[in-house]
Formats: structure tokens, C-alpha cells, sequence
């Protein structure tokens, strides 16, 4: 009995040791990726190659996602908003949840799981067909070569997700809204203009597709570099990333929100 | 190094991101709107400010001419002290009234300029003299409800 609960709370403080273990590992991972960038920026083609796997093929599925999102917050918000008789105000309402939240958590989460976990599930295959280590002796230096453009490539991607995300979602709005359900289209655009600051509500929902792109490149490229270099392993590490990212995603959100929308 | 078709795609793909990005500004943000003409400062005190917020517009005739910088509360007197911007091209007599009004029944609260006939106008660091407070909708309903009150027949038994 009491040699079980021992071994549980064992279990757990393993479990705990190991995570900040790999927390530190990671912020040395950070350290070694950013300086071993030079290659990516010298050598761009490696990085729009990453840019192109990450971002490009991302397209459909955001623009499409953030099409159908703004659409359905024009036919919910309409709903609500004409009880009180002020569904001109429609227009506020998609653009500044689309630009604050919606858009960088969605398109975030979306790229966490299309983009993401396709960089971990290749750097884990490189490191279990024993690519990375055969770079190594050929005094290439994987970081550089392989981890660092994939980063960069990431992270410059998804801050540009975001805005077309957004922006779609403004145009999903605007369809149901202004022509399916024939809100005025000069007070859609108008009240929305007024509302929105260009500081408080767009710099910041840009900074927020930033950090999220940042953290989302890093999770990725360290799951597969950390993962087991067996078949089960990259399976898992892509499983992490998924996970992990997803949950750094709104943990990031709120402490984000919570500084920039405060007062 | 030469020409792919990625190279196409990502360019593709920026311009994409970018345009997304000035529609976000121009379109949805009105960037170019928010921005005031070498703004001079003004200040004006009121009794009560309801719930005017630092950023909320300066209106006159309902068109926005500036932003409010800051609201503090004067220690000695116990007003409210509102700091405003205003656009360099207009200036205001100096006989000019500040009133905070509220747009729509629950819209948010502005303060509107409206101009005397004084020949004199604002300058920088000014401070308007003639000020009128926010409607508080509490004070109203009580005031009403207690003149009714007085109007009824048994609060008055001397009649």
C-alpha cells in the first residue's frame, strides 16, 4: 500500500523534473536556433522553401476557415444585435472579435495543426532515418541547415495568416451581413471604422500573430529535434506539438490580452 | 541561384499578407483617420464626467476635430480635469462651450464643441472655462420621481 503511494508521488516529481528539464533544454534550443539564423537569411532560398511548405499551402485552409468564421459571426451577431436594434453595429462587432481574438487564436491553432506538426513530423524522420546525425559528420551543422530556416519559415508565415485570415473574415461578415441579410453596407463599414483603433485593436492583434507565430516555430522544431528516433516517437512528438502549441496558444492569449486590454 | 516556382508562390503569398494587412488598416481601422494635424492641447474641467474614456472623440457640429489626451481628478477642487487634442485646422472662439454628450441611448460619450462669437480664439495649453457636466441618468430619474412625488396630493396636506 504505502509502497504504491510512494511510487506515485514518484511518478509525479519524475514527470515534473523531466518537464522543466525539457522547458530548459528548449530555451537552449531557442538560443542555439537564433544563432545559428545566419544561414537562413543568407541563404534565403532555404528559408522561402520553408516559407512556401508553412505558409503557402496553409492558404486554402485559412482563407477558407476565416471566410466561414466571419460568416457565421454575421449571422449570430445579427441575431443578437437586432433585439437591442442596433444591428448596424454588426460590423464592430465581426471586425473587432475577428482582429482582437478570433484571428490569431483560430488561425493559430489551424497552423498549429497543418503547419506544426508537418515541421515535426519531418525533423523527427530526418533524426530517426539518422539524416541530422550523418549532417553532423559531414560538418554540416543540422541547426543551422535544417532547424533554423523551418523556424524562421514558420514564424514568418503565420503573422501574415492572420491578417488574410481577418480580412476574410471581415468580407464573411460583410457578405451575410450587408448583402444576404441587408444591414446598411455604409453603416457596416462606418461604424466599424469608427470603432476600430488602429493601436489598440490592429498593432495589437498583430503583435499577438507574432508571439503565437514565435511559439508555435519554436514547439515545433524542438518536438521533432527532442523526439525518440523511432517510428512511435516522431508519432508522439507530433502529437506533443499539436498539443502543446495549441495549449501556449491560449495560455499566451490571455496574459496578452490581460497587458493590452486592461483599463 | 535561379527562378522557381516557388519563389512565385511565397511572392504570391507576401503580397497576399501585406495586402491583407493595409485593408486591415485603411479599410477596417481607418488609419489614415485617426490621425490628427500638429494637434494643439486644451484642457477643460468638469463637475462630472459620466463615463467619458481617455481616446473618446471631440466633436463639433459631429464631426471629429480631436481625441482626449487624459482625464485626471483635480485635487484641490475635486473636478474632473480633461486634457483634449485638437486638429490645427480648426480653432474655436473663446466663449466656446464643452458639453459631454452621448451618442445614440447607450453609445459612447464625447464631448461636443459648440463655438460662440467671440473673435478671439483658442490657443495652445488653454483651458475652457465654460463647461457642462455629463448627464447622469440616475440624477434625472430621481429628480423626476421626486417631483412627481411632490405633486401628489397626500405629500402636501396643507392644500
Amino acid at each position: 500500500m504505502l509502497e504504491g503511494t510512494a511510487g506515485v508521488f514518484r511518478g509525479v516529481g519524475a514527470r515534473v523534473i523531466n518537464a522543466v528539464w525539457r522547458l530548459g533544454y528548449a530555451a537552449r534550443f531557442l538560443v542555439r536556433i537564433l544563432l545559428a539564423s545566419g544561414t537562413s537569411f543568407r541563404r534565403f532560398q532555404l528559408t522561402l522553401r520553408e516559407i512556401y511548405f508553412s505558409g503557402v499551402l496553409s492558404l486554402i485552409i485559412i482563407l477558407v476557415s476565416g471566410l466561414f468564421v466571419g460568416m457565421v459571426l454575421g449571422l449570430q451577431g445579427y441575431d443578437t444585435l437586432q433585439r437591442y436594434g442596433s444591428e448596424e453595429a454588426l460590423g464592430v462587432l465581426v471586425a473587432l472579435s475577428l482582429v482582437r481574438e478570433l484571428g490569431p487564436v483560430v488561425a493559430g491553432l489551424l497552423f498549429a495543426s497543418r503547419a506544426g506538426s508537418a515541421i515535426t513530423a519531418e525533423i523527427g524522420l530526418m533524426k530517426a532515418t539518422e539524416q541530422l546525425d550523418a549532417m553532423d559528420m559531414m560538418a554540416v551543422d543540422p541547426i543551422a541547415r535544417v532547424v533554423a530556416p523551418r523556424f524562421w519559415g514558420a514564424a514568418i508565415s503565420l503573422p501574415l495568416l492572420v491578417a488574410m485570415f481577418s480580412t476574410m473574415g471581415v468580407y464573411g461578415g460583410f457578405l451575410i451581413g450587408a448583402v444576404h441579410i441587408g444591414v446598411d453596407a455604409g453603416s457596416f463599414w462606418g461604424q466599424m471604422q469608427t470603432a476600430i483603433d488602429f493601436q489598440r485593436d490592429i498593432l495589437n492583434g498583430v503583435t499577438k500573430s507574432v508571439v503565437f507565430g514565435f511559439a508555435i516555430a519554436l514547439i515545433s522544431v524542438f518536438e521533432g529535434y527532442d523526439s525518440d528516433a523511432t517510428a512511435e516517437g516522431v508519432s508522439r512528438a507530433t502529437t506533443r506539438t499539436v498539443v502543446t502549441s495549441s495549449l501556449a496558444i491560449l495560455g499566451l492569449d490571455f496574459i496578452l490580452t490581460s497587458f493590452m486590454f486592461r483599463g | 541561384m535561379n527562378r522557381t516556382t516557388i519563389d512565385l508562390w511565397v511572392g504570391v503569398f507576401v503580397v497576399l499578407g501585406v495586402l491583407a494587412l493595409v485593408f486591415l488598416a485603411l479599410k477596417v481601422g481607418n488609419l489614415n483617420g485617426a490621425q490628427l494635424e500638429q494637434p494643439y492641447a486644451l484642457t477643460a474641467k468638469f463637475d462630472n464626467i459620466g463615463g467619458l474614456k481617455a481616446r473618446a472623440p471631440i466633436k463639433s457640429a459631429g464631426v471629429v476635430v480631436g481625441r482626449i489626451e487624459s482625464i485626471k481628478l483635480d485635487p484641490d477642487n475635486f473636478q474632473a480635469v480633461v486634457a483634449m487634442r485638437i486638429d490645427s485646422r480648426y480653432s474655436f472662439p473663446r466663449d466656446t462651450y464643452a458639453t459631454i454628450n452621448t451618442s445614440g441611448l447607450l453609445g459612447e460619450q464625447y464631448i461636443g464643441l459648440d463655438p460662440g462669437g467671440d473673435t478671439d480664439v483658442f490657443k495652445d495649453g488653454d483651458v475652457i472655462k465654460k463647461t457642462q457636466s455629463a448627464v447622469v441618468l440616475e440624477k434625472l430619474i430621481s429628480q423626476f420621481m421626486f417631483s412627481k412625488a411632490a405633486e401628489l396630493p397626500e405629500a402636501n396636506p396643507a392644500k
